[in-house]
């Protein structure tokens, strides 16, 4: 395809020519532009952030001291649930969405996503869904509060789920068609909307782990909807798959569940691989190593994503052959992982290396997500297992893989890219504040909570034992501290829209840039349209070492 | 009508907004009626309303721009990537319902069976398929049989799967006539698998005691059958606006991509069908 049509909704031959966003704020509620609807997951899963984080808040509020302070129990509950909910499904996904809205269209050569009608559908899918979840909030009963995972028997109680379960249900429902949706757009669009001069193994590494997250997308969300589904049933019309007496297995449930909650989890962390990918190869100076090992690991961990889902239930009594087969081929995954965290070193390796805020910011995700991954280690042991399994250790695990890696990419993709978006350079010093406070409020939260759950604390509780308070009260004054620290980006990325520093980016905004991607070959700010005529040529430095 | 050769992309779409806040609406009225707000089915009929709306309105508008040669071969191409996936994802939302069939059946009936369950909780049941559990939930029944109705559907659904195939070489060589009759087959069988679907459910229900309510056996067939026959009144009410757009002269053997995402679609629920007849009441 040499170039690219515009066209109304209504066929109008007078209005083939191209023009920018419609007037006044419906331009938002009906466009079909991937800068726009990018724009429009990012802020809306930044908002998102700051309501789950204000969840977060209160949990760390109530867990400052022993004893029953400031909430009751069951909205304790409600708000660990919820957290999860939010911060998984409201935040962490669509900023991703967000990124490969903005990005691989421009990273590609692409005029626009391959089905832009969709591509908005699918953004307003994901607010539906998140509104009926939040709608649960004000309900009698209040929100869920069996836990994010929505076990039977538990979720299926009354006085567990009040008024709020077939709501969270086809939130759930909602959630992944948005889902569903996005990820057969983003495909499409690298399959067929790429710039011919682009061979698959010349795209850059966000697009190929974005590639390999929408498949693993298509292939799960279906999964959860189906066990919700059936959640839904045993409540409402009598069936008994999860209800032993009538020849049905709670453990099912869990089963289902979890097939698909493990790709799930790397649904967050793959293409947070792929941003560190872009990132530190630019501000180290040299192309990335190890490109075609990377693109491997990607898929090998998205393969081996869906054959380890039991790890997550060693305690439920699995016959012994079930807890070895899913020890081992857990244990597995570190040979990738491992792949992708030295590749990240080795490019890093004398490298002209700067430390702007997105390098800083990735520089922190490759030392605290390579922790995190070593606690996953630990825990994939199934004996110990025994010990660590729903106790504090879990909750620091996963919190060391998404909020010190996911969110903190998230943040360094914000810093490396708003310049690029807006034509305005943010504040490097309120940057850099942000990412030692940051950093360093993030380790105070979350190092403690490894003691804690190696001592026994119990996860999801409102009140514990008095010998574990120590801990606890340091802990939240690190939530304290990171949660205000996030006040900070948000003036940032506000104060980048408006004109940052007053200082004009150049077109690379970052050093020898281009040579790494194609966006930074446009103007900056982006034009509404880009790409129109797709490039000639495509940067291959960062693919050198594979030709 | 000039075949365009750049990409289309549409500049502003009302549609998938109006349609999200039909869904929206209907599924909200769902949950409120589940939970015996008296407001629930009244939202559940406007949301489905508005919902029907957008689907008419928003096919209407891509068949109108797909006839004028709107689309270039690149447009064809990321729409039939679109369906297939779609198609995967619907594989993935069918193996759930399979793979409770399968774990139950093959694993956790057998453990409710044998072992400490046996001896401490259930000693007097006796783990076999089909079976309500160890509860007797929902009562007697009997299992249904596969040589009946089941079989009779399973003849309706692969002729249609050829009158579906002969339909579309007709359209490729452009013979109009073969194109409609073929379709129009199609849809009659598939609504006649939909009438002996119903037989069959009435059947379970009035005279054999089987209800979604017995127990696992009850909840995986008519999970499993109900989940498929949805989809069959889906790719029915599909294959009839693609027989209305052939009425109409839609369709060139060369761009046809509606003909082709029906098509597919339509033999995809025919194998999950094959898939169900052998697991479901073969075995």
């Amino acid at each position: 395809m040499s170039a690219v049509a515009e066209h109304d909704d209504h066929h109008d031959h007078h209005d083939d020519h191209d023009h920018g966003p419609a007037k006044g704020l419906l331009r938002w509620v009906i466009t079909t532009n991937h800068k726009d609807i990018g724009t429009l997951y990012l802020l809306f899963a930044l908002a998102m952030f700051f309501v789950g984080g204000s969840m977060a808040m209160v949990i760390r509020a109530e867990l400052f001291e022993p004893g029953l302070q400031f909430v009751d129990p069951a909205f304790f509950n409600s708000m660990t649930t919820m957290h999860a909910l939010v911060m998984v499904f409201g935040a962490v996904m669509p900023a991703f969405v967000g990124l490969a809205n903005w990005q691989i269209p421009l990273m590609i050569g692409a005029a626009d996503m391959a089905l832009p009608r969709m591509n908005n559908m699918s953004f307003w899918m994901l607010v539906a869904g998140v509104l009926l979840l939040a709608s649960t909030l004000f309900m009698e009963g209040g929100a869920p509060n069996g836990g994010w995972t929505l076990y039977p028997p538990l979720v299926l109680q009354p006085i567990t789920v009040g008024k709020a379960l077939p709501f969270a249900i086809f939130s759930v429902h909602l959630l992944g068609i948005s889902s569903i949706m996005g990820a057969i757009n983003i495909i499409a669009t690298i399959l067929n909307m790429r710039a011919p001069a682009m061979r698959l193994m010349d795209m850059p590494l966000f697009v190929w782990t974005w590639l390999i997250t929408a498949f693993l997308l298509i292939a799960v969300m279906p999964v959860f909807a189906g066990a919700v589904t059936m959640l839904l049933t045993d409540k409402f019309f009598h069936t008994s798959f999860f209800n032993a007496a009538g020849g049905g297995d709670p453990v099912l449930y869990e089963h289902i569940f979890w097939f698909f909650g493990h790709p799930e989890v790397y649904i967050m962390i793959l293409p947070t691989f792929g941003v560190a990918s872009t990132i530190i190869p630019v501000f180290a100076r040299k192309p990335l190593f190890g490109y075609a090992s990377m693109v491997w690991a990607t898929a090998s961990i998205a393969f081996l994503s869906f054959i380890v889902w039991a790890h997550h239930m060693f305690t439920v009594g699995m016959p012994i052959a079930g807890e070895l087969y899913f020890m081992y081929a857990t244990m597995i995954i570190a040979v990738p992982t491992g792949v992708k965290v030295f590749n990240w070193t080795a490019t890093m390796w004398k490298g002209a290396m700067t430390f702007e805020t997105p390098m800083l910011f990735s520089i922190a995700f490759v030392v605290l997500f390579t922790m995190g991954g070593f606690t996953g280690l630990m825990m994939s042991i199934a004996p110990s297992d025994f010990q660590y399994h729903d106790t504090y250790f879990i909750v620091a695990h996963f919190h060391y893989t998404l909020v010190p890696a996911s969110i903190f990419i998230l943040m360094a993709a914000g810093y490396f890219w708003l310049p690029k978006w807006t034509g305005h350079m943010y504040n490097e010093k309120i940057g850099q504040l942000h990412f030692w406070l940051s950093v360093i409020s993030v380790n105070i939260l979350f190092f403690p909570q490894h003691f804690l759950g190696l001592a026994g604390m119990p996860r999801r509780i409102p009140d514990y034992a008095i010998q574990f308070a120590d801990w606890n009260m340091i802990s939240s004054i690190g939530g304290f501290i990171f949660g205000a620290s996030q006040l900070l980006f948000l003036y940032i990325v506000y104060d980048t829209i408006k004109g940052g520093t007053g200082e004009k980016v150049t077109d690379e905004v970052w050093e020898d840039a281009s040579k790494h991607g194609l966006e930074w070959t446009l103007p900056s700010p982006v034009p509404y349209h880009t790409w129109t005529t797709p490039p000639s040529a495509v940067p291959t430095e960062h693919v050198l070492d594979t030709h | 009508m000039s075949t365009n050769t750049a990409y289309y992309i549409p500049h502003k779409a009302t549609w998938p907004v109006i349609g999200t806040a039909g869904l929206m609406i209907m599924l909200a009225g769902f949950a409120n009626y589940l939970n015996g707000s008296s407001i629930g089915s009244t939202m559940m009929l406007i949301g489905l309303i508005i919902f029907i709306v957008m689907l008419v309105g928003w096919f209407t508008l891509q068949a109108k721009e797909s006839e004028s040669g709107m689309y270039n071969h690149g447009v064809g191409i990321s729409y039939r990537m679109g369906m297939m996936w779609f198609i995967f994802s619907e594989i993935a939302f069918f193996g759930v319902f399979f793979g409770t069939l399968w774990y139950t059946r093959n694993l956790s009936v057998p453990w409710l069976g044998s072992g400490a369950t046996k001896e401490i909780l259930y000693s007097a049941y006796q783990s076999t398929w089909p079976t309500n559990g160890p509860g007797n939930v929902g009562g007697h029944f009997e299992p249904m049989g596969a040589w009946g109705l089941p079989f009779v559907n399973t003849l309706l659904l692969l002729s249609s799967g050829v009158t579906c195939t002969w339909a579309h070489h007709g359209l490729l060589a452009n013979h109009r006539e073969q194109l409609i009759k073929g379709l129009a087959a199609t849809v009659f069988l598939g609504l006649l698998f939909v009438g002996f679907q119903a037989m069959e459910y009435h059947e379970a229900y009035t005279e054999m005691g089987l209800t979604l309510g017995s127990g696992i056996y009850g909840s995986t067939f008519f999970m499993l059958t109900g989940f498929h026959g949805f989809h069959v009144c889906v790719g029915a009410i599909i294959l009839s606006v693609v027989l209305f757009r052939s009425a109409k002269g839609h369709f060139k053997p060369e761009n046809h991509f509606a003909f082709e995402a029906a098509a597919w679609y339509w033999h995809f629920v025919d194998v999950v069908w094959l898939g169900l007849f052998i697991f479901v009441y073969l075995m």
